[in-house]
């Protein structure tokens, strides 16, 4: 039934990614499995090797410190809803944790492999792409930085090298004047995949909207932000014509397809009304 | 190829040393073993049939490798109780009829004994969202719901008593 595989199962960091060191793609990191466990069975993946992180909990964090949030590699879906400065500092992930899989998955799945795994429709990447999150990626010479914003590349496809753990997620503190949230669109309440997924982050000065991040799931090839709908409300009051403005610019700034879930035209039209709420309510909690 | 590895799992209180190849499944592993309280549904962890806890926390069995839990503490429903001496949810679930056809119902109770450690008294939303990866198409699940109070109930009352 399965591919053959070897499995490591390392207890320190370092043998992890000296185990990845001049890995060229056949050596894959295993965090909490339940999406590449199903890849395995259905031999959409055929590694030699898998490195499984199970057994490294230093790895496995929520901190918050120098005015930012930070989560570990391994930090599962359910640490997220559980920790009191998620829930203060990062209300769209809460939105989307709620909301993820059903709750086995939520118990193993991990925040960093929603994230590599790239789908469009992973729904914790619009609230980070949305709170302006950095992805530390850690291989056995050293670690980088990349703004999420610049992670993904196209479908399925980032700048993760195959050696190359992601080791932490954070974000800066959102300021007391700003809102986030997160909305999931599916054909049912739990236990479904994304049909649109929208994140918006905005932060009001002055009676105007200082900035703004709108940031869309499952309605492109990889989950995006609406950059020029985001540049027509910032340094503006709000008004219902221009929020409805923006979320027209959005619908038309994402790319979807017709696939078993949704038409591209729906997915189109629940960017636009998603865009709409989400920016209605933020700026009216925030005026 | 797959290495075997002679891997000891700790289930229900007691130790196995068996071998088992990398890819194999806790749920393989399981049944291997003689659990056969342990159910395979889809195998992609959609249904919850398989569930088990691993540390008190529920997972699903069929996305978890043998090899990555070594070490850990691993409960199926058997290792709750038994038709003499029954858990409170064995219990609740068979008088209140939450057991139809029964396929999802260690699953089921698994991710319930997982939200009863956590929380002495859940609510609606509680028990909907602990329940979220389960599936059961027999019940409609209302009975489930009042299988899991009911338990609950149970569990604060002989908690007090102690």
């Amino acid at each position: 039934m399965y591919a053959e595989f070897d499995l490591e199962t390392p207890k320190r960091f370092e043998e992890a990614v000296a185990l990845l060191a001049g890995n060229r793609g056949a050596v894959l990191a295993l965090a909490g499995g339940t999406n590449l466990v199903v890849d395995l069975r259905a031999r959409r993946l055929v590694p030699d090797r898998l490195v499984s992180l199970s057994q490294i909990d230093t790895l496995r964090w929520i901190c918050l410190a120098d005015g930012r949030v930070g989560i570990g590699g391994r930090t599962t879906v359910t640490d997220l809803l559980r920790a009191p400065e998620i829930a203060r500092h990062g209300a769209s992930l809460v939105d989307a944790a709620g909301v993820f899989a059903g709750q086995m998955v939520r118990n193993t799945a991990t925040v960093a492999g929603n994230i590599a795994c790239g789908s469009p429709a992973a729904d914790l990447v619009p609230p980070l792409l949305c709170l302006d999150a950095d992805v530390v990626l850690t291989n056995v010479s050293g670690s980088r930085t990349v703004p999420i914003a610049e992670y993904f590349t196209s479908y399925k496809t980032d700048i993760r090298r195959p050696d190359e753990l992601i080791t932490e997620i954070s974000w800066a503190v959102p300021t007391g004047l700003s809102v986030n949230r997160f909305y999931k669109l599916a054909r049912r309440k739990g236990d479904a995949i994304t049909v649109t997924g929208v994140a918006v982050n905005l932060t009001v000065a002055g009676g105007v909207c200082a900035k703004a991040r709108i940031a869309l799931g499952a309605v492109s090839p990889m989950v995006v932000r609406a950059r020029r709908a985001e540049v027509l409300i910032e340094g503006q009051p709000l008004s219902p014509a221009l929020i409805s403005e923006a979320s027209r610019v959005a619908a038309e700034e994402c790319r979807p397809i017709d696939d078993i879930r949704a038409s591209a035209d729906y997915r189109r039209h629940a960017v636009y009304m998603l865009t709409r709420r989400l920016v209605s309510d933020a700026w009216a909690r925030l005026s | 190829m797959s290495r075997e590895k002679t891997i000891s799992l700790n289930v229900n209180g007691r130790i196995h040393q068996q071998a088992f190849p990398a890819h194999r499944t806790l749920l393989e592993a399981l049944r291997e073993l003689g659990h056969f309280d342990v159910k395979s549904g889809c195998e992609k962890g959609d249904c919850g049939a398989c569930a088990v806890l691993v540390d008190g926390e529920a997972v699903d069995s069929c996305l978890t490798l043998a090899w990555t839990v070594e070490g850990r503490t691993i409960t199926t429903v058997a290792g709750l109780g038994n038709a003499q001496n029954p858990h409170p949810l064995q219990e609740a679930f068979a008088k209140l009829g939450a057991v139809q056809c029964g396929y999802c119902t260690p699953g089921l109770i698994m991710a319930s004994e997982s939200l009863l450690r956590r929380t002495s008294d859940p609510n609606d939303d509680d028990i909907r969202f602990a329940l979220s990866g389960n599936l059961c198409r027999c019940t409609g699940y209302t009975k489930v719901f009042d299988a899991v109070k009911e338990a609950a109930a149970r569990a604060r009352i002989s908690g007090e008593r102690k």
